[in-house]
């Protein structure tokens, strides 16, 4: 298979980046989307040439490292899948390939495809957890029994990998949904209840101080998320800080 | 240090732990606000004891290479973790948890270490709902278990097939809770590359930021190793691309030993090598063997017809079929430890019956599944006279359910529907047991050093269980080594600050920095990934899944010189004062370059066969290992020498006192 | 409650409040606008009540024009914001393959509507204050339905009619039961029930309006 890529290429945070076309020959379409990333950085190193940074690590789709913006699309054409799980066989010989970091201003590019997400992790800080020590004396793990519907659906609001696709495919930058996939696992679980008032105010205080976009439904993120994490997790989140600023 | 001092406790087995906590030193909590302590690695083990450290009081730094605490690879454990809760009332309990795990790793782990991870292995399913970790239920609301390999109750707790995810994001709350306090700070993109020792204790270390290449220095009372396994020495296995062992593999620089080098665990049921291009391999959870069944055909020409597309699997029928592992090991049928399934595959395919184009592959097949789940199903829903493929697509929709997620990853990187056609398998690295060596205490050979989960050797001896990777990276964080880190801690209260300007920085940070310039400027021939991938190859054809003498020699030289070459000829584009992937990855290949030497050394070292030590020479008539209790129970720990070869063997005799040694037997 | 107006949930709910008091208000114009095709009687009346009574035009009338303007500060407030998110466009970017472009473009058809009740305010309202307070004519009970008629003669007037409530009918397809998600009703994800409902009306009470407007030029008398 012979490609023709375009790629975001940018030396630092202050640079100025621009998009660099590269023809590559060779593509197995068994291959995954980062194994060809692999053979074009192997041949821009024997070219005495920089290679494509960008992140990526277990190559399984869990550890939500890998991040690319393929033709418009984070995490490219196929649904329900990270960018390392892409194979080539969803490409055609002659393809022209777009690949962007995510565009956000809370997610600032520190080089090529590579960028800065440490506002999610902020986030999380600010209350993404239940505060519970570590003592070996909480309760027997089935002292309550949660409804399996329900865990279920805390599970799958667990599911999110944190790789940013939401705020990448949202038209605002908003990081509505992933916000709100943590805010609803803990909400949704007896254990996380507890601290729910709290949790959701200070959980959308730090997203907004990120600078991330204000949601505007358009569900894109849902559409785009590699997990199917669903729009219903921002329904909750809404309902649940009008519930905590209201009646607290 | 001449002799390894195991400091086990004295006592009956089942009160050690009990004893020692009761007897260590601790420190005050007014104490504890003026010790530093650095963890270096944030998955499971490294996660968990920075939370608990900090909770403790303690000033934590944590390091990761990645950009997020939450990205460490124990993200990616699938299946479950262990622990005697006994919520099945099928006859668990600790001990049977500890003599599963010693058995299961062929006796050569530490009764202490292990029944220890076993009395603490129900906390940690308590300690994980506490912290709201989705584990799945069954209808009436409590938590449901499913089986592994080498054992015979169902203990296994898990979150569908991200267990690993979902204890690592538990880990990681508990750890965003403390950073919100300020009581950890995270240093994320940065990566260890020296232990600075003072007056022979662990002072701190030399990390790299990894965004503005800066060298910086950290000073700490104590230093916490849990940056995980080195299976990536092979290149190919089913780490994540960046996982090293270069903070191991510093830290036994500086002194702390290596152990077990050689015990790497081989993992049944990944997907198989498609081709050249191959970065990483995928696993296919072990919680597959529960429902598929494994097999080759009975017939060399029937898997000649299938490698040449001339049959299908599918279509073979079922007396033509070798249910391999079922007629090896009744018993556990295809629920045998890995090791065993591993070298079964193995010698399946070595004798010419594999199954997929390189002849390396078996079949993982569901159909009996579908039949017997649609089965019931179809007479809990009232269809008393369902078709028997109204019943296979019954069935196939309750494994979709249990394995949905597994059998979509299976058919997006294969491109063959699982659900139609038999999954194909292979044998793959997934986890290493050995690693530096520790005390009852988790502390290495260099005091102040500790190490946990994956990166010590502690508690899987040869051979490790399905979902006891989880177990111990958790016990290890939350509920070990924040104990036992204040019996060395509790003498450091008057030692303040951590000073970073001193003649030990000053060196540690100059080498430092002579071995990135020495990177930067190799010769510029061959990419870092070339020489990985050489390593790689070595390592697999002979030091994999059977080693014999001859070939473990040649493994040596032929890595020596690899190693020689690679310092002359690599090439790494760039510079070092910025983010460079390739450098990155060039220090790590020079760790593994050494590691690879010694891993060889130390299979050749070892005359017997255990658990994922497979030495042809030592076999039985049936190719069971054989292994040698009379010469080998011993734990090798090796001090490091500049020239793997020549590193110095010490021995820490292994005491059984409440197991008998026997033949692993699963038949 | 100060974070409450600050965060962006909040804008969020005050978007959502503020385009819900703006459909029911539509949902009463139309009632009364559609009167005129039924009965001109009835629909002198009902005009004539809703242009004198003092509690409509001292209460109803400045909060609706509050409601208004809120409605279409906050929208092009948040717009500004979310534009600023992303500094740095994508030279790629599929939008229209994950979201519809009418959930994109809100601030377009949001403009254009704004545009077109700056006709209409001209139209309709500044002749009223024109009729009442300037001119202070005497009260004409029967006038409103002649006036509704002329309105509507000429072809171009009705096409931008037409053509406004089309794109109102977009905005309303999103954000109508964009409303319901930001407020979060359990409803809009439960089940298709005002999910459906809200896109019919969004379609329903435009097409109403439209009707009017080509019902009275194809019928009018003057």
């Amino acid at each position: 298979m012979k490609l023709t890529l375009k790629i975001w290429r940018q030396a630092n945070a202050n640079a100025k980046g621009k998009m660099v076309t590269y023809p590559l020959d060779g593509i197995d379409g068994d291959m995954s989307f980062l194994e060809m990333m692999d053979i074009l950085n192997e041949e821009l190193i024997t070219k005495g040439e920089e290679p494509v940074e960008f992140d990526h690590d277990c190559r399984e789709g869990i550890c939500g490292s890998c991040n690319m913006m393929i033709n418009g699309k984070p995490h490219g054409p196929q649904k329900l899948t990270t960018t390392c799980q892409l194979h080539m066989r969803k490409f055609n010989d002659g393809d022209t390939i777009t690949i962007e970091p995510w565009r956000a201003a809370a997610f600032p590019v520190i080089k090529d495809l590579i960028v800065d997400r440490t506002a999610f992790d902020r986030i999380q800080q600010a209350g993404g957890y239940v505060s519970v020590n570590t003592s070996g004396n909480t309760q027997d793990a089935n002292s309550i029994p949660i409804e399996k519907a329900k865990a279920d659906e805390a599970f799958h609001s667990a599911t999110c990998i944190g790789c940013g696709a939401c705020v990448a495919a949202c038209k605002n930058a908003s990081a509505m949904l992933f916000t709100s996939a943590k805010v609803s696992q803990y909400s949704l679980l007896p254990q996380g209840e507890v601290e729910a008032t709290t949790r959701v105010q200070n959980m959308v205080r730090q997203m907004d101080l990120e600078g991330f976009g204000n949601c505007t439904n358009t569900g894109a993120c849902m559409i785009e998320c590699p997990k199917g994490i669903k729009l219903e997790n921002i329904t909750r989140m809404n309902r649940e800080y009008l519930k905590a600023e209201t009646i607290g | 240090m001449a002799v390894l001092e195991s400091k086990v406790p004295k006592g009956p087995l089942a009160d050690k732990w009990t004893t020692h906590k009761n007897t260590i030193n601790l420190v005050n909590p007014a104490n504890k606000r003026n010790i530093d302590v650095i963890v270096v690695g944030t998955g499971l083990a490294g996660g968990s004891a920075a939370a608990t450290l900090a909770e403790l009081g303690y000033n934590v730094k944590t390091f990761c290479y990645n950009d997020s605490p939450r990205r460490a690879h124990s993200i990616a454990a699938q299946g479950g973790i262990n622990a005697a809760k006994n919520y099945q009332g099928d006859g668990d309990s600790n001990f049977r948890l500890f003599y599963d795990t010693i058995k299961g790793g062929d006796y050569r782990s530490r009764e202490a270490n292990v029944h220890r991870l076993a009395e603490v292995s129900s906390n940690i399913i308590d300690q994980c709902v506490a912290q709201g970790v989705p584990f799945a239920r069954e209808y009436g609301g409590l938590l449901d278990n499913r089986s592994f390999g080498g054992v015979l109750v169902s203990r296994t707790f898990y979150a569908a097939g991200q267990t690993g995810q979902q204890l690592l994001l538990g880990a990681y709350s508990a750890l965003n809770r403390q950073i919100n306090r300020g009581k950890v700070q995270p240093f994320n993109r940065h990566e260890m590359l020296d232990l600075v020792v003072v007056n022979g204790k662990a002072r701190g270390i030399i990390a790299r930021n990894l965004v503005t290449g800066e060298i910086e220095r950290h000073g700490a009372h104590a230093v916490v190793i849990a940056s995980g396994g080195y299976g990536n020495v092979f290149f190919l296995s089913t780490n994540a691309m960046g996982s090293n062992v270069m903070a191991a593999w510093r830290t036994h620089r500086r002194g702390a030993y290596f152990a077990n080098p050689c015990y790497t665990q081989i993992h049944p049921t990944c997907i198989p090598v498609s081709g050249e291009h191959q970065s990483k391999l995928t696993l296919m959870s072990e919680s597959l063997r529960n429902d598929g069944r494994i097999w080759v055909p009975k017939d060399l020409e029937d898997a000649k017809a299938i490698r040449e597309g001339r049959l299908k699997g599918v279509d073979l029928p079922e007396d033509k079929r070798d249910y391999y592992l079922e007629r090896r090991y009744p018993a556990f049928g295809n629920l045998v430890p890995r090791d065993v399934a591993s070298r079964a595959a193995k010698e399946r395919c070595d004798a010419g019956y594999g199954v997929n184009k390189t002849g390396n592959a078996v079949y993982l097949d569901f159909a009996a599944s579908f039949l017997r789940y649609g089965k019931i199903e179809a007479l809990t829903s009232g269809k008393k006279d369902a078709t028997e493929a109204e019943m296979i697509a019954l069935g196939k929709k309750v494994i979709e359910k249990k394995y949905g997620n597994l059998f979509d990853m299976y058919y997006n990187i294969t491109d063959e529907n699982p659900y139609e056609m038999p999954m194909k398998i292979f044998p793959a690295v997934h986890y290493t047991m050995g690693g530096l060596w520790v005390d009852y205490n988790l502390q290495t050979t260099v005091p102040g050093c500790f190490a946990a989960g994956e990166a010590n050797f502690s508690d899987h001896g040869a051979n490790r269980l399905g979902a006891s990777a989880l177990m111990q990276g958790l016990a290890d964080g939350y509920f070990v080594l924040p104990y036992t880190i204040g019996d060395y801690l509790a003498d450091e209260i008057r030692t303040g600050p951590i000073a970073t300007d001193t003649p030990e920085f000053d060196q540690a940070e100059k080498d430092t920095r002579a071995r990135i310039e020495k990177l930067m400027n190799g010769a510029g021939t061959h990419s870092v990934d070339y020489y990985h991938k050489k390593l790689g190859l070595i390592m697999w054809n002979k030091c994999g899944m059977s080693r014999n003498e001859k070939e473990l020699k040649e493994a040596m030289d032929e890595i020596a010189a690899l190693r020689a070459d690679f310092w002359e000829n690599v090439r790494v584009p760039g510079s070092a004062d910025t983010k460079n992937q390739e450098l990155e990855k060039a220090g790590r290949v020079a760790d593994f370059l050494e590691l690879g030497e010694l891993f060889a050394k130390d299979a050749l070292t070892r005359n017997e066969s255990c658990g994922g030590h497979f030495r042809e020479e030592y076999q039985t008539e049936e190719g069971e290992a054989l292994r040698d209790d009379k010469n080998f129970a011993f734990v090798s720990a090796w001090e490091y020498n500049e020239n793997p070869r020549d590193a110095k063997l010490h021995k820490e005799e292994l005491v059984f006192e409440n197991v008998e040694l026997k033949t692993r037997s699963y038949k | 409650m100060s974070a409450l107006v600050k965060s962006s949930l909040a804008r969020k709910w005050v978007m959502a409040l503020s385009g819900l008091f703006l459909v029911i208000f539509l949902t009463q114009h139309f009632v009364i606008n559609i009167t005129s095709v039924i009965s001109p009687d009835t629909f002198n009346e009902w005009s004539h009540f809703m242009g004198y009574n003092p509690l409509v035009q001292f209460v109803a009338q400045p909060i609706l024009i509050a409601g208004l303007i809120v409605h279409f500060a906050m929208g092009i407030i948040l717009d500004f914001q979310n534009r600023k998110a992303r500094p740095i466009k994508y030279a790629n970017y599929a939008g229209g393959t994950n979201a519809s472009w009418v959930s994109r473009n809100m601030i377009i058809t949001g403009l254009v509507v704004l545009a077109f009740l700056g006709l209409h305010m001209y139209d309709f309202w500044v002749h009223e204050m024109t009729v009442k307070y300037i001119d202070v004519q005497p009260e004409d009970p029967t006038r409103y339905f002649h006036e509704l008629q002329a309105k509507f003669v000429s072809p171009i007037r009705v096409g931008i009619y037409v053509v406004s409530f089309i794109l109102l009918a977009m905005h309303l397809w999103h954000g109508f039961n964009s409303s319901f998600q930001s407020m979060g009703a359990k409803a809009i994800n439960k089940g298709d029930g005002l999910r459906k409902f809200t896109y019919a009306w969004a379609v329903l009470i435009p097409a109403g309006f439209i009707f009017i407007a080509l019902f009275h030029h194809f019928t009018h008398t003057h």
